[in-house]
């Protein structure tokens, strides 16, 4: 008897916080997952509006403006098919440059700039961000399916 | 011709392991003592072997040999030495390399200090280490052969990535390697028993020294890789819940269950499936990581190379090695007996919570970590998964382990009493809640979080300092006549205690700010000025650097001068930020230059992290706690003793 109730506990107990740890794995799962999206999806208007996503491609040459204050840096990401204009406030990776490869995280405004709260660039200019080379590599196709 | 030999020092080591792994088990199998007395020579002749490997590539990096490609990769003539040579496993092939190295120098040690041990235990731990020794080994001959040379050879190297040329490196690698690489012995046992169908409290006293020292080792190794992307990343973070820092985690956290599981099966033989389970998963967990992060799967600082056959050859390893220890499990698991029965309140059941938690909270960050991954793989779209994940499932896991972890060192075996626990345990309670609700107060700014953590780091210290006090005044001895191990165990805790508080504290107080510094100008942070003096250019051995100068100082009272830089290595014009940091043991003040903008000014990013040390330093107890626990006498009882005893417990059961 004694036997059995300590082993219907023990088998409660962990069925029990199995339950509790899945709970809570699905809840934090639910909201902080964060999806990627090439610029072309973004300005076809599938990515979302006042969710946290990320955005990748090359940083377009010539397109890096710093603003008056000196930390905030406005530039434009683009798949090679479309452009998303970015404003990022903060210091930069070592590696963001202009031509190069970058993954912004943050939020797209109704106005369609994109305000990043993190950027993304690689720890070795000899790769690209595997997210960056998505965004290129789709773009690519589409030019080459819509070509007659 | 040096690299040469080398490379055939390693074919040799794949047939000698080869020969070990099957004659040995063969021998232990059959019974015929000649092949098992060819385990121990034949782990000898492996590291020896593997040293030969690793001191040529380390040659052919001292002199410079670019006809290497390897070398020719990762090595630049303008680079220091000390680099040069830690640039040995700079790479993809030296790193596999290293692990060889270490993967033979555990079996050499198995072979060392296993003299109390059986013959035929010892001839089925090293086979099993053999064939994973040559596993590996086909691995880098097959795939990644350090080797190969390079024709014409190049008159420059590329040189090693700037961020690896720090002292932080020589040692990271080495140390984590040594922990998964260790978690191989834990495993060998493992599968030894179960190949002889004995699964008893005598094979749990032989392997816990093994997963303990294994475990040391991973602790330091992701400490310092912790310590690492603080400073020299300079984003002044000391964990991302980055992919590849996730997959040093779970082994961790698993060695970790594995460790608390053998004190079980050890002192009361219950557990015994369990014990086997986890010891076989650690080694799997740590074959993971090793694909996660060298097949190129993810991105990062530790990706080396992008070759798909690595990634393929690393998973069917990892395969193999699962599968078959899965399947013996399941041919021998139904023989093994339940062991000592237990009551629900008692030292067992807290250690089966503490398990069970461990094994969600790992499984909850492979969860996170896989999860992308599999979707990219499947085509669903590309996603990744943050740090508020990990955060929000991992916190509340660890609150109850943290909460128990009090407890569980004074229940008893068995069977506890509630009112025995209270006794210990109230003193321990009360200062837990006092410092919890007033030292908030006293930092300045109260929230719950840092409440919580301060009293759980409070309640696991004090009830350590408790534990040990009380033990002394019932024996009447002091602190040197305890038994090493049971001091390990409590200051392993203590250094629980010690990473909490710290954790708790840079969460709850830190300041980042990113500002704008013209020369003259003066920021603060925690108290302390910052002033900008401006920035000067610098030559350094293989780099040109921007070296900026800034005045701390506090209440008017300058502190000294920090330099923090900006550096551009020459061969691979990568630039580079290196941190300045001022610290005093309670608090880092961490200043990183941005960019140069207009008129001489910086971007710069200034930081205020208080007690930031005290969580390398509680990594560092525990990895302190593991190594007395290892130097306790009873693992190394003379072998007619144990023979004694074992021969007793025969005839009993």
């Amino acid at each position: 008897m004694k036997n059995r109730h300590k082993r219907l506990a023990l088998i409660a107990g962990g069925v029990a916080a199995f339950g509790i740890a899945t709970a809570l794995v699905l809840n934090a799962f639910q909201s902080n997952l964060v999806f990627f999206f090439t610029p072309t999806q973004v300005s076809a208007g599938e990515a979302p509006q006042e969710r946290t996503f990320r955005v990748g491609g090359m940083v377009q040459t010539g397109s890096v403006q710093r603003q008056s204050d000196g930390l905030t840096v406005k530039f434009v990401v683009t798949d090679t098919a479309k452009m998303i204009p970015v404003s990022y406030t903060g210091i930069l990776p070592d590696l963001f440059s202009e031509g190069k490869g970058v993954v912004a995280q943050g939020k797209l405004g109704a106005d369609g700039l994109f305000r990043a709260e993190e950027v993304l660039a690689k720890h070795d200019e000899n790769y690209m961000p595997s997210e960056a080379q998505h965004a290129l590599d789709e773009a690519a196709k589409n030019t080459i399916a819509t070509r007659p | 011709m040096i690299p040469e030999i080398g490379h055939f020092s390693l074919i040799l080591t794949l047939f000698v392991a080869l020969a070990q792994g099957c004659l040995a088990l063969a021998g232990a199998a059959r019974g015929n003592a000649v092949w098992i007395a060819f385990a121990r020579p034949a782990a000898r002749a492996q590291f020896l072997l593997i040293i030969v490997s690793f001191a040529t590539l380390g040659w052919s990096f001292i002199v410079k040999d670019f006809s290497v490609a390897y070398v020719a990769q990762n090595s630049n003539s303008q680079l220091p030495l000390l680099y040069r040579v830690s640039a040995v496993w700079g790479g993809h092939e030296g790193s596999l390399l290293l692990w060889l190295l270490m993967q033979t120098g555990w079996a050499y040690a198995v072979s060392v200090f296993s003299k109390q041990l059986p013959d035929v235990m010892v001839a089925r731990v090293l086979g099993v280490l053999g064939l994973v020794t040559a596993g590996f080994l086909l691995f880098v001959l097959l795939t990644s052969n350090p080797f190969e040379r390079l024709l014409p050879a190049p008159i420059e190297g590329m040189d090693l990535n700037p961020l690896l040329q720090d002292i932080g490196l020589i040692f990271h690698p080495p140390l984590l390697y040594m922990g998964y690489v260790g978690f191989s012995v834990a495993f060998a046992f493992a599968i030894a028993a179960l190949l002889a169908g004995q699964l008893d409290s005598t094979w749990a006293r032989w392997s816990r020294p093994w997963a303990t020292a294994a475990w040391l080792f991973l602790t330091l190794g992701i400490a310092l890789g912790s310590w690492w992307a603080y400073y020299e990343l300079g984003w002044g973070g000391w964990w991302f819940w980055d992919p590849v820092e996730n997959s040093s985690f779970i082994p961790w956290l698993v060695g970790t269950a594995l460790i608390h599981s053998l004190a079980v099966t050890e002192k009361r033989a219950s557990f015994k499936n369990w014990t086997v389970l986890l010891a076989i998963s650690t080694f799997s967990l740590s074959l993971l990581g090793a694909f996660l992060v060298r097949s190129g799967v993810l991105t990062s600082v530790h990706t080396f190379a992008t070759d798909p056959r690595r990634g393929v050859f690393i998973l069917m390893l990892f395969a193999v090695v699962v599968g078959s220890s899965l399947f013996l499990f399941a041919l021998r698991a139904p023989k093994v007996g339940m062991g000592g029965r237990f009551e629900l309140i008692s030292r067992e059941s807290l250690l089966l919570v503490n398990n069970v938690l461990l094994a969600v909270a790992a499984g909850a960050v492979i969860l996170g970590t896989l999860y992308p991954l599999f979707i990219d793989a499947l085509g669903l779209g590309k996603l990744s998964v943050g740090p508020p994940y990990f955060n929000a499932v991992f916190i509340p896991l660890m609150v109850p382990a943290l909460l128990l972890m009090a407890v569980g060192p004074v229940a008893n075996w068995k069977s506890a009493k509630i009112s025995a626990l209270m006794k210990h345990l109230h003193v321990p309670a009360v200062v837990a809640l006092m410092v919890g609700v007033g030292a908030p107060f006293m930092l300045g700014r109260w929230s719950a979080l840092v409440a919580l953590g301060l009293a759980l780091a409070t309640w696991i210290a004090t009830a350590v300092v408790k534990g040990i006090v009380d033990r002394m005044r019932a024996t009447r001895t002091g602190l040197r006549a305890q038994p090493l191990s049971w001091l390990g165990m409590h200051l392993a805790h203590l250094g629980i205690a010690v990473f909490v508080a710290g954790v708790t504290l840079v969460m709850g107080y830190e300041t980042e700010q990113d500002v704008r510094m013209t020369p003259g100008s003066t920021v603060s942070a925690g108290g302390y000025d910052l002033k900008f003096l401006g920035v000067n250019k610098a030559q350094g051995p293989n780099y040109v650097a921007e070296i900026g100068d800034i005045e701390l100082s506090r209440d008017g009272r300058i502190l000294r001068l920090l330099h923090p830089e900006k550096r551009s290595y020459i061969s691979s014009e990568m630039p580079m930020t290196e941190a300045a940091i001022d610290a005093n043991g309670l608090r880092h003040v961490y200043v990183a230059l941005g960019e140069p903008l207009t008129d001489g000014a910086w971007s710069v990013r200034v930081y205020y992290k208080p007690f930031v040390d005290w969580i390398w330093i509680g990594c560092i107890l525990m990895a302190l706690g593991g190594l007395l626990a290892i130097s306790d006498r009873r693992y190394r009882l003379k072998r007619r003793e144990r023979k004694a005893a074992l021969v007793a417990g025969g005839a009993t059961s």
